[in-house]
């Protein structure tokens, strides 16, 4: 343990030194003046983005690769205020996040002063915890607790608040990454007496399915779960955030479950007399219909947060724990049921229920889907794809590949537009190795089209496919079958041509209009350094399938448009 | 059916609106908090009083303990348990209404705290139903204005609500 006077300043450098902070994701302005003067002679990296909500999500696509915190610095009022957003998606998906905002100087605070804005206040529903500090002193604990806080449990954002004067005030550095915070003590280990029950319901399950979520990814359980599953013969179906913590080219995967779901994945929940639930939350989007989701199984529920346990649906093994942990002792003790025919049912609903949509396209256009699989087919192994929100998101998660955990990057739960050209930034810094490709939408990428910018700027390497219907394509399909396709304001007129916007910015920028070009342009961009801006024109009107209606059924599948 | 939560929470700047936030945020409804120093320094006792199926409890209970500031959460419902609360109440006392006044006030063993020519403030202590009785008798003499502290409540017992 050190102690030494220092500046507010210097000692969240120094914090950050000690939490093995790689990389900071930032914007100044007045209030954090001092603290970037500071960051003028530190050899810690920072990328400097072109508007803060692009650097939380930076900061959460470095935090879902390598599963750290990510780390932003804003201003106060607007800087602080535009962080809202991304906040919120890292507090739904369960992000990482330690954000550390300017605020006016303390004798200011609560007069409506010059960029003032209560940043605690806001973010109060949306972090995991937050602080204000009000004195240079606190700063040492309240930065471990916050890295601590970020990273353990169920993860989530964390938000600072220093003002101004605190970054030029001296005081005592301990830094101390060990902290006690009495109200809160995480559940690792499962209830001994829970995880028999489970181990027995597991022996005696004739149709047992695990639904696994982004959980599993968060604690690191891909490996014993193979085991498990390898062991036990127990198919996989894994959530919008769980893609990743099982191969997906692996017969034993039947896909995402709910509304855009695969039918296997659909059915085999509704049929199955066991559903081993692991870091999963049953969002609406999964379970449909609440009171006829898997009427036949008996559900083991396993999460880190007991509050997810019984929230939703009715649970009959709770265990709480880390998932990694509670999976590893089920392991130990696991006997293995009979799976055999069941399997065989579920081998015959996979054959019989392919993936809609990935007909060839008629008449020289391509279909989105087509530009996904092809996206997958000639990416190398280690890619990491972020997507943004809309049709195009579902289609990734479709007929993407994801084979390994931390690889998906997704806006699961606020469903953020935006999300993943940023998103795609910081996991390009996260993984040097890996191609990254970020599969957007002619909407969503113009939501953080600017940080084209940062991407130049430090020459990124990334792919932005594009997916260009013309279309707010997800609202559109949901007007087309629900509001008598009447097309209000989903049409994206005067959308940029956006092979000369990337090279306005300095970026290749290349375009495909047919399934020979998708082909070839997908080489070339994968050959090239630098981002590279790919547009893909696609068929417009194409709608995602299958899809389970919005408190239906998940049984209750629309597997094309000619069912409407 | 109605609640009683002691909450234990450290006694930390903003940890009353971090416990509303979450009440509002989720749909839950207080009825009643009362908030105040424990023995232990640093900790702070919040008294809350929440109307909602078992279900609703436990998450309510579930989601006081995810605050950080938040070290422990008990339901005195579930156990014996002693339940007070402190009541003001400002009526309309002329010189003619006072003795009668001053009867009720002994039945309900209140205490006449304040006199004025043409009112009295009364003191009272009790759980719910006598806040009630008492108020519906004093409704005839002219209720001006009350003042409630909301309830607070103990194990009955040796035993304690700790902070483990
Ligand atoms: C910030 C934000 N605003 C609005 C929405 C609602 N919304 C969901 S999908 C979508 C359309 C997305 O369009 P695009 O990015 O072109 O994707 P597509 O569905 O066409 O593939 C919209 C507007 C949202 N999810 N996020
Ligand atoms: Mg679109």
């Amino acid at each position: 343990m050190k102690k030494k006077m220092m500046k507010g300043s210097a000692m969240i450098l120094s914090a950050l030194k000690e939490e093995g902070v790689n990389v900071v994701f930032g914007y100044p302005g007045g209030a954090v003046l001092p603290l970037y003067d500071h960051l003028f002679d530190s050899n810690l990296k920072h990328l400097l983005v072109r508007h803060e909500q692009a650097a939380v999500h930076a900061a959460d696509g470095y935090a879902r690769v390598t599963g750290q915190p990510g780390v932003v610095f804003a201003t106060s009022g607007p800087g602080a205020t535009n962080l809202v957003t991304g906040i919120a998606n890292a507090y739904m998906d369960s992000v990482p996040l330690v954000l550390i905002t300017g605020q006016v100087p303390r004798a200011f605070i609560g007069t409506d002063a010059f960029q003032e804005a209560d940043i605690t206040g806001i973010t109060m529903p949306i972090t995991k915890h937050n602080y204000l500090v009000k004195d240079a002193d606190q700063l040492p604990s309240i930065l471990s607790e916050a890295f601590y806080l970020a990273s353990t449990g169920r993860r989530g954002p964390v938000l600072i608040d220093v003002p101004k004067d605190i970054f030029d005030q001296e005081g005592h550095f301990i830094y101390n990454r060990k902290c006690e915070i009495p109200g809160y003590k995480p559940t690792y280990d499962g209830h001994v007496g829970q995880i028999s029950r489970a181990v027995k319901a597991i022996k005696n399950a004739q149709r047992p399915v695990i639904f696994g979520g982004g959980g599993l990814i968060r604690a690191g359980a891909s490996e014993v779960l193979s085991k498990l599953v390898e062991k036990a013969r127990i198919p996989v179906i894994l959530s919008l955030m769980g893609l990743g913590a099982y191969p997906g080219d692996i017969d034993l995967y039947l896909g995402m479950p709910g509304m855009h779901g695969s039918i296997t994945a659909n059915y085999a929940l509704s049929e199955a007399d066991l559903i081993i639930a692991a870091g999963v939350r049953f969002d609406d989007r999964v379970t449909g219909k609440l009171e006829s989701f898997a009427n036949n199984a008996k559900i083991i529920h396993i999460d880190i947060d007991p509050a997810e346990i019984g929230k939703n649906v009715k649970i009959d093994i709770p265990i709480v724990g880390d998932v990694r942990v509670v999976l590893e002792a089920l392991f130990q003790k696991l006997q293995p049921g009979h799976t055999v025919e069941w399997l065989r049912q579920i081998e015959n609903w996979k054959i019989n229920n392919p993936m809609p949509g990935v007909l060839k396209s008629s008449g020289g256009t391509v279909k989105p889907q087509f530009v996904i699989r092809e996206l997958s087919r000639l990416s190398k192994e280690e890619t990491v794809v972020a997507t943004d929100v809309g049709q195009h998101q579902m289609w990734a998660a479709q007929h993407f590949i994801i084979r390994k955990p931390c690889t998906f990057l997704t806006s699961g739960g606020l469903g953020t537009m935006g999300y993943g050209f940023p998103a795609a930034i910081g996991a390009r810094l996260a993984a040097p190795e890996s191609n990254v490709v970020c599969i957007t939408g002619d909407g969503s990428f113009q939501m953080n089209i600017q940080e084209l910018a940062t991407a130049v700027n430090n020459r990124l390497d990334i792919i932005i496919a594009v997916i260009n219907n013309g279309y707010l394509g997800m609202v559109r399909q949901w007007q087309d079958m629900f509001y008598n396709k009447r097309y209000s304001h989903t049409v994206l007129e005067g959308n940029p041509d956006f092979v000369r916007l990337a090279e306005a910015y300095g970026a290749k920028g290349l375009r495909a209009k047919n399934e020979e070009e998708t082909t070839a342009v997908i080489k070339q961009a994968l050959s090239e350094k630098g981002p590279v801006v790919i547009d893909f024109v696609v068929e417009p009107e194409e709608n995602v399938y299958p899809m389970v209606a919005p408190n239906c059924p998940i049984n209750d599948i629309i597997v094309g448009s000619d069912q409407l | 059916m109605k609640h009683i939560l002691a909450v234990l929470v450290e006694d930390k700047p903003g940890v009353l609106t971090r416990v509303a936030g979450l009440f509002s945020r989720r749909g839950f409804n207080i009825e009643n908090i009362a908030v105040g120093e424990t023995n232990n320094p640093g900790i702070s006792r919040m008294t809350i009083t929440v109307e909602g199926s078992e279900t609703i409890i436990e998450q309510v209970i579930k989601q006081l303990h995810k605050l950080v500031n938040v070290i422990k959460v008990s339901n005195l419902s579930e156990e014996p348990s002693v339940m007070r609360e402190l009541m003001l109440i400002k009526i309309t006392a002329e010189s003619g209404s006072r003795s009668d006044i001053q009867q009720i006030v002994e039945t309900f063993r209140g205490k006449v705290i304040d006199v004025s020519p043409e009112s009295m403030i009364i003191e009272v202590t009790g759980n719910e139903e006598k806040m009630e009785a008492i108020k519906l008798l004093f409704i005839d003499f002219g209720i001006k204005e009350i003042v409630r502290t909301g309830k607070v409540a103990l194990l009955r017992g040796t035993r304690i609500t700790s902070e483990s």
